[in-house]
């Protein structure tokens, strides 16, 4: 074998294992998709692999007979009110972490990373006893308020390190040439943040999106898209819902994500890196 | 900067107290649900709680199922981030399609590995029809135990190795090419490189990765519920269905507190085996 041979065969070996695990990741979300929209006829018959009958039936009894799209809506109103109260808390907080040098900064930095590590269900659980003193059980404003905390810890370490990232002396050139503090931020640091901070709100709404235990059980009526699925699909009762459903019902919660992600990509890697190393 | 002022307290003030408020008052009140009755200390919730079958079995199936997801996904993960760290043709492509679970809620995974596990679904076709198999393989029900934990291990192993991925892939990039490009010079094979070098320097990285995957994976519940529902008891799952069925909010609570105890102790444990870097935030 001649080194040109072993080259390509090393290539070929590359790009297969590759190409596994691509198809690993995408295969069941294709496959998902496809069965979302086949008849039943072609679910049921063992022979069919890929259905040829398609049918918009179930997508839309999910959506408008079982209430997914007021979940739709439910679960963008709460993204939305946690993006807005994450961002009004932690981008002061981030500012200050990256722009000031003053003492205990670690110590707080640290403390905020550790409230994140804190489990979900202990804070949902009590969160109902004092939600209905409160009047906020069943609300989403409610679900809203704990998905910021959930989601606020992140956006103070994410908003640091973007406000870290623009340069120092810009500001202090424009304060130089006489804008205030608040100034120099509004008109310099923040058009420059601007990107980054954008891809950390969609990193927020992505949370909030996909968060099931805290929006199952503070609310009844008022279901984000997670909570309403679960609720359809795993009554007490048991696997309430017939498989076709399923399929539609998964179909239904991918594709806001895919969208997310294809817009997002681009900052994923650095976001991580910046936030986790 | 110059001036020592009130200013970044001020600043970072609201999200602590926010922050401290959303963890300190549920804190405070679990407890006080879990060990009082009547407004008084008892432990008659907690008998109640140890007593119960699905108590120990959730205990033991949380734990079982850290042990079979956390390490797979990050011995995958490291794999993935290794190759993808290279250049080549349709790379940008293939980490985009490997980024997509990223987003993916672990209701929606659990939807979907059904697609692919259920009796008609495409795993039993595709079998059945190249002639491996003469009958579907169940995945699902109380009866298949086993197989059900298979399929929850499958998905979630799906659904989470790209945080993972995206963890190491960047703790990746920012090993300086100097260092490699050294041992190069002195004629170190890519093994060598890769355990003398890139390994060591990784570490922070699967830390932070290994921390986050074990902490939530004590809280699994969505994928369990879907898949699985109480045939797979886990602890937040046990917990949500005393909160929603029975209505016992101290039970519930000591299904919480005991995630909370569980991820407080490895917490602990891996910032004590492992150094505590990865809590230091580079900014």
């Amino acid at each position: 074998m001649n080194d040109e041979t072993k080259f390509l065969l090393k290539r070929i070996a590359f790009y297969s294992v590759v190409f596994t695990f691509v198809i690993w990741v995408v295969l069941p979300l294709i496959v998902a998709i496809l069965y979302a929209f086949s008849s039943k006829l072609d679910y049921y018959d063992p022979s069919k692999i890929i259905p040829t009958h398609f049918t918009k039936e179930y997508v839309q009894i999910i959506l408008f007979t079982l209430g997914a799209w007021d979940g739709i809506k439910n679960s963008v109103i709460v993204a939305l009110i946690t993006i807005l109260i994450s961002f009004a808390l932690g981008v002061p907080a981030g500012y200050a972490i990256a722009k000031f040098v003053f003492p205990a900064k670690d110590t707080l930095k640290l403390s905020i990373v550790a409230l994140r590590m804190f489990p979900i269900p202990v804070m949902a659980i009590p969160l109902v006893v004092l939600y209905i003193r409160l009047r906020l059980v069943d609300t989403l404003l409610g679900v809203a308020l704990a998905h910021t905390a959930m989601a606020l810890p992140f956006v103070v370490l994410i908003t640091s390190s973007i406000f870290a990232g623009v340069s120092k002396e810009y500001e202090e050139a424009a304060m130089v040439f006489g804008l205030t503090r608040l100034g120099s931020f509004l008109k310099i640091t923040l058009p420059l943040a601007l990107p980054g901070l954008a891809a950390a709100a969609m990193f927020t709404f992505v949370m909030s999106w996909n968060e099931v235990f805290v929006a199952s059980v503070l609310t009844l009526y008022h279901r984000t898209l997670p909570a309403q699925i679960l609720s359809i699909m795993a009554g007490s009762s048991g696997g309430a819902a017939p498989d076709y459903y399923r399929f539609a019902a998964a179909f239904i919660m991918t594709i806001p994500a895919m969208i997310f992600i294809f817009f997002a990509r681009k900052y994923l890697i650095s976001m991580w890196g910046i936030t986790l190393k | 900067m110059e001036r020592k002022s009130l200013l970044p307290y001020l600043l970072i003030l609201p999200a602590f107290a926010y922050l401290l408020f959303f963890v300190g008052y549920p804190l405070v009140q679990a407890l006080f649900l879990a060990f009082t009755k009547n407004g008084v200390f008892s432990l008659d919730t907690v008998r109640k709680t140890i007593s119960d079958y699905y108590f120990w079995s959730a205990l033991k199936y949380t734990i079982a199922l850290a042990i079979a997801i956390v390490p797979t996904q990050l011995a995958l993960a490291v794999v993935l981030a290794l190759i993808m760290n290279r250049f080549f043709r349709g790379r940008d492509l293939a980490i985009y399609a490997l980024v997509i679970p990223l987003t993916i809620s672990d209701v929606a995974a659990g939807l979907i590995w059904y697609s692919m596990l259920s009796p008609y679904g495409f795993l039993n076709k595709l079998l059945i029809n190249i002639g491996i198999i003469s009958q579907p393989i169940y995945f699902f029900g109380y009866q298949f135990r086993s197989m059900e934990f298979l399929a929850i291990v499958l998905a979630e192993v799906w659904r989470a190795t790209s945080i993972v991925f995206v963890i190491i892939l960047a703790g990746l990039q920012m090993i300086s090419k100097e260092y490699l490009e050294a041992a190069d010079v002195f004629g170190a094979s890519y093994w060598m490189k890769l355990r003398r070098i890139v390994i060591p320097m990784l570490k922070p990285s699967i830390q932070s990765a290994l921390i986050i995957r074990t902490l939530f994976a004590m809280q699994v519940f969505g994928i369990v519920w879907i898949l699985a529902g109480r045939d797979i008891p886990v602890l937040a799952g046990e917990g949500f269905y005393q909160l929603t069925e029975i209505h016992d909010y101290g039970v519930a609570s000591i299904y919480a507190l005991v995630i909370a105890g569980l991820s407080i102790l490895l917490g602990a444990l891996y910032i004590k085996f492992l150094r505590a870097e990865y809590l230091e935030v580079k900014v």
